[in-house]
């Protein structure tokens, strides 16, 4: 499966747990600020996400979870350097490019996931 | 108390599948309060909670009820006719995903064909349950499991499935 096909399936996964037109789930709509996702809607997506493409999706691989619950990695409602560089590291599939020297306010964080990101996380999952 | 919408469980299956019967009477309140056309209709929205309490329960089942089993999303629901005082409805729920987070549910709604023992299906709800405890939004709850109260243990008993709430 090549990545259009693979966002052409991301496409109807997002209109059938979000209710969005195919047109507006652009490659770099957020899902949060462009979509209207909200935090319950994540769990939708990803057991849609499981059924379409036949994997499992352990609890926090795709979505940012609890980052509060470590002092390191949250510190004034801000990620720190060092909570930057775990999610750096586990998630590779999210681009946080705008957020290195920018506002790291954790609220903004859900933002950073886009239509691309979830591209990347089931390229990524079908090739491992 | 809550105000329940299944009157029985009339079949289930470990883990996967639950069916529960709703007779509907003129003595429910809510029927007097919506007539359409002269007819008094139960409410779709109130047919969803009883899917939503039949799915729900499978759901709780998985964990033995310690988990706290919140709907928390209609994904689709549609109906195909209306539903009135004497008639019988099976709400019929089966879990699609299921996962420490939550669980997604398919689910159909039959009435009785009147006069018979045949079903006609009028229905289909699909849902998502969240449990609360374990949601992405890290939001902490009562440490009491609030949603199975004993009417529902009232309802595992009746079906011979107290053993499922010890």
């Amino acid at each position: 499966m090549n990545r259009d096909d693979i966002f052409e399936k991301i496409q109807e996964v997002l209109d059938d747990a979000l209710g969005v037109d195919e047109d507006e789930v652009t490659p770099n709509a957020s899902l949060t600020a462009d979509l209207g996702a909200e935090s319950i809607d994540f769990l939708d997506i990803i057991f849609r996400l499981e059924k379409t493409f036949d994997f499992k999706i352990s609890q926090g691989e795709l979505f940012p979870e609890n980052l509060t619950e470590n002092l390191d990695w949250v510190s004034d409602g801000s990620l720190t350097d060092a909570g930057l560089a775990m999610l750096k590291e586990r998630m590779t599939h999210v681009d946080f490019t705008a957020i290195e020297d920018g506002d790291r306010n954790i609220s903004k964080i859900g933002d950073l996931i886009t239509v691309n990101s979830l591209v990347n996380f089931v390229e990524i999952k079908l090739a491992g | 108390m809550r105000w329940l919408w299944i009157d029985c469980i009339v079949e289930y299956e470990a883990e996967k599948r639950l069916v529960a019967i709703k007779n509907v009477s003129l003595a429910e309140d809510v029927l007097h309060d919506h007539i359409i056309d002269g007819k008094p209709i139960l409410p779709f929205s109130l047919m969803i909670e009883g899917m939503a309490q039949t799915a729900g329960i499978l759901v709780g089942t998985t964990s033995r009820f310690k988990e706290k089993v919140i709907l928390a999303k209609i994904s689709k629901a549609s109906l195909d006719c209306d539903v009135t005082a004497g008639d019988t409805v099976r709400y019929d729920a089966t879990i699609d995903r299921l996962d420490e987070a939550g669980a997604s549910t398919m689910g159909t709604i039959d009435r009785r064909v009147a006069g018979g023992d045949a079903w006609e299906r009028i229905g289909r709800v699909e849902l998502l349950f969240s449990h609360i405890d374990n949601n992405m939004a890290g939001t902490e709850f009562p440490k009491d499991n609030f949603v199975f109260s004993d009417n529902f243990k009232m309802i595992l008993e009746t079906a011979g499935l107290a053993d499922l709430a010890e």
